[in-house]
């Protein structure tokens, strides 16, 4: 087995997703038939093989350091589930 | 012929002209739409009056002498764009009252040209999936078969150009989310180069692989299409700083003396004779325009599924962490909870099923001790299909293969099996993971009356070869101009 169901439930903390029973038994069953998928890149030797992360090889894209105008308070605000007009409102943290 | 039926380049052609105002055009495809809609779904927001204001102001603009190049030409768009002041869903109920304050890069360009906005498509959720059925809002249908799937994650828009529900349109490409869809309807759809279009407004899956690009009736609106968007943008780091070249000449150029390679890992088992066939046809009908075809090989492509399904997983698991329930979107906040609990119960909620076994196979692959073994190795792999494809192409100009392994499967096939879903997009994902930009073009039907498309594969920034081939294509066959039984 590639992932354990106690694997699947710390992961899903990580995600910050809570998952009932039935979803859990599910996607353990589903996620162990994917990443044994996966086991098909372990044929490939890869040492030595740098790592790709972006397909063009654009690197450290500068502007000049300018103020410039940006979202009004109401407009960042406007999405927002809870608000006083100034912040967003969220529940108790601490 | 109705005027929904107008390809853009047509319906651009008939505005100049004054032959038909653009407020003409565009109260016939809202009536297209009130006819087609029951049946196709297509779209999930639609914005008739505002398109009909549009309507006007363009007609207005035009008869005092300024017009751009899409000046009135009705048009959906895909729902992961972002539309100042038009709610904006990406397919997900947890932004099901998402408005954006914004208008992506893109879309700002599209409206300096003139577009007049009809509405948003339909889609699959955060554009993971290849059939719409993972839209939280119901799939659409494929104008061809109402019975089939129209692809996705771009579904929506294919089956709303496809039905003349939208004169032209844009989607976005992860992993073959506007060729796929359009290899299913019949239409020709687009995935720049990496970096040729800003991302900048569109909703964020896998930032390493997204790009959007046309949808459209013909090869020569594509090219139309995208001399609008393309084009830097300080706002995206990722937006390459290229002059953008005059697409609509490269049309002509013609396919005399272009080498255009097959590679032999595209058709092997598992490819549907009726694909197979379709496309081999097709190539024969450029060879028999003075292209030369090579047999070539690209011997990394079956490890193309595996590099997909952890690098978009695992860029996916970060980019949807922004859905938290604090700043907008959907927030369930429980009597007594705390803030985990809001975070918590807001995720679980609001996301679908596919979304949350990608963010779960994302979280897990970057997961300390999992790393390397995942996320380091699929790069490592990303970097050998990327060389398989700088050595072909120093040999030929261009690659020919199907889209898809098979035509448009049946509604409600594929929904209880990821990896047989995942399996319809084996012959787009490399070029993403590659950057490298890939058309679908209308190349013949099944039996059973469903389109079958070609798709072109070029080097990085050549569209332009793209087009050429395409439209070579285009004047030489008919399958393009087939209208769907609807």
């Amino acid at each position: 087995m590639k992932i354990s169901p106690s694997e699947v439930a710390h992961v899903a903390v990580l995600a910050r997703l809570r998952l009932s029973e039935e979803m859990s038994q599910k996607l353990t069953g589903q996620l162990n038939d994917i990443l044994t998928a996966m086991d098909k890149l372990a044929e490939l030797d890869t040492s030595g093989v740098p790592g790709t992360n972006h397909a063009l090889e654009l690197n450290g894209a500068m502007r000049p350091d300018q103020a410039r105008p940006c979202l009004g308070h109401g407009q960042a605000l406007a999405n927002a589930p809870d608000s006083d007009g100034q912040s967003f409102i969220v529940p108790r943290v601490i | 012929m109705e005027l929904h039926q107008l390809t853009l380049t047509q319906a651009v052609e008939l505005l100049a002209k004054g032959e038909v105002s653009s407020l003409e055009l565009t109260q016939a495809l809202i009536g297209r739409i009130e006819d087609t809609e029951p049946r196709v779904n297509a779209y999930l927001t639609l914005t008739p009056e505002m398109a009909l204001d549009q309507a006007k102001a363009a007609d207005q603009a035009r008869a005092q002498g300024q017009a751009g190049p899409l000046a009135g030409v009705p048009a959906g768009l895909k729902d992961v764009l972002c539309t100042a002041g038009v709610r904006t869903t990406c397919g997900s109920k947890i932004l099901e009252n998402f408005v954006p304050p914004f208008d992506a890069f893109l879309v700002s360009r599209l409206k300096d040209a003139g577009m007049v906005l009809l509405g948003k498509h339909n889609m699959d959720e955060f554009a993971m999936g290849s059939s719409t059925e993972n839209s939280g809002f119901g799939p659409s249908h494929n104008p061809w078969d109402l019975g089939a799937i129209p692809g996705g994650s771009s579904g929506g828009t294919a089956a709303s150009v496809a039905a003349g529900s939208s004169i032209f349109s844009v989607g976005t490409d992860t992993g073959g989310s506007i060729r796929q869809p359009a290899s299913h309807c019949g239409v020709v759809g687009l995935k720049p180069t990496y970096g040729r279009v800003s991302r900048f407004g569109l909703v964020a899956f896998a930032s390493s692989l997204d790009q959007a690009g046309p949808i459209t009736r013909t090869v020569a609106d594509a090219a139309l299409v995208l001399s609008v968007i393309a084009g830097h943008d300080p706002a995206d780091s990722t937006c390459a700083p290229r002059p953008v070249p005059d697409y609509a000449a490269s049309l002509e150029r013609g396919v005399k003396g272009l080498k255009l390679g097959a590679p032999r890992e595209f058709f092997v088992e598992g490819l549907d004779p009726e694909v197979e066939a379709t496309v081999k046809k097709a190539m024969s009908v450029l060879e028999g325009m003075g292209a030369e075809l090579v047999e070539v090989s690209l011997p990394h492509t079956e490890y193309a599924l595996p590099v997909y399904y952890i690098i978009a997983p695992a860029e996916a698991s970060s980019n949807l962490a922004r859905y938290d329930g604090v700043k907008y979107g959907l927030s369930v906040r429980a009597e007594d909870g705390g803030l985990m609990d809001m975070y918590l119960d807001t995720r679980s909620q609001g996301f679908g099923q596919e979304v949350i076994r990608r963010i779960m196979l994302g979280t897990y692959a970057l997961s300390a001790g999992y790393y390397d073994a995942y996320y380091g190795k699929a790069g490592q792999v990303r970097t050998l299909i990327r060389r398989d494809f700088e050595a072909v192409f120093e040999k030929v100009d261009a690659l020919l293969g199907p889209v898809t392994p098979t035509p448009a499967f049946d509604l409600g096939q594929k929904v209880d099996d990821p990896l047989q879903m995942y399996l319809s997009d084996v012959f787009t994902l490399s070029t993403n993971l590659a950057g490298l930009p890939g058309m679908s073009i209308p190349a013949g039907f099944s039996r059973a009356g469903r389109p079958i498309g070609l798709q072109i594969i070029g080097p990085h920034f050549a569209e332009e070869t793209l087009f050429a081939v395409g439209h070579a294509y285009q004047l030489a066959t008919e399958h393009h101009l087939r209208q769907p039984p609807l």
